[in-house]
């Protein structure tokens, strides 16, 4: 079955980053397709460059990177949702006259259209929110 | 089992939160705009505090917060005519169709229930 995610949670701040990236791995670990990982909301805080955890706590970005590098599975940010939460790669920094930039790839900004068309184009789209 | 009609559109966006205690309602409705502005025929479903975006005359007010009510004043620009609201929940709310600021039809339990089905997508904010 193809699947994709809808991430609306923040990272750390609630259980919903940490159950989608489970949920994902056990999509795949299952034989499944996962089409993708939409950040919106709150959830587009998990695109976060700089996130730096404890050690002993799961590293949220180095998740989502694993799944992009082993599975090839595309993480798209809401580029207006994250925009106001500071959330910007090296483009928009330049674009806005920001110092520094806080999203990389495999992060890619991108609009609501491409949540609608990954809805419509899987099987199953499942929500992690408050 | 019950017969399921036939598709009444391609997205049911389901709008749960009230439009200033955090901003889901708010980027729920961009959702749904966006959809729309792609060509998608687009439902809205309020349930719960989401119900409360539709009260009349609400203001922008000193929040610091732009509010919902000029975004639900532009679906009609979006073609987004199909509004529904769990009945429950507007009864719960002590609300009526009346105090609205815009037309929509108040769905029973067993019409609520129906909703997902006849959608080929549904978001949940």
């Amino acid at each position: 079955m193809r699947y994709a995610i809808l991430l609306l949670g923040g990272p750390y701040s609630a259980q919903a980053a940490h159950s989608a990236l489970r949920f994902a791995r056990a999509v795949l670990a299952r034989g499944h397709r996962l089409e993708g990982v939409f950040f919106y909301h709150d959830g587009v805080q998990n695109a976060a460059r700089l996130m730096a955890p404890p050690q002993d706590e799961p590293h949220l970005v180095d998740g989502w990177v694993g799944l992009n590098a082993e599975q090839g599975v595309p993480l798209m940010v809401c580029i207006a949702a994250a925009l106001r939460r500071g959330l910007m790669d090296e483009r928009e920094a330049t674009r806005h006259g920001k110092q520094g930039h806080s999203v990389e790839a495999p992060f890619e900004l991108t609009g609501l259209g491409q949540l609608v068309d990954l809805g419509l184009g899987c099987d199953r789209l499942v929500t992690f929110g408050p | 089992m019950t017969d399921v009609p036939p598709y009444h559109g391609d997205l049911l966006v389901i709008l749960r939160h009230g439009p200033h205690g955090s901003s889901l309602l708010r980027e729920g409705l961009d959702a749904a705009l966006v959809a729309a502005a792609f060509g998608r025929d687009v439902s809205l479903l309020f349930m719960g505090e989401g119900i409360s975006a539709l009260v009349r005359d609400q203001q922008v007010g000193p929040l610091g917060q732009k509010g919902t009510a000029a975004t639900l004043q532009m679906l009609e620009m979006y073609d987004i005519d199909r509004l529904l609201v769990d009945g429950e929940g507007l009864a719960g709310l002590g609300l009526a169709p009346r105090d609205l600021m815009l037309p929509v039809e108040v769905l029973d339990s067993s019409a609520m229930a129906v909703q997902p089905k006849v959608h080929r997508l549904v978001l949940t904010f």
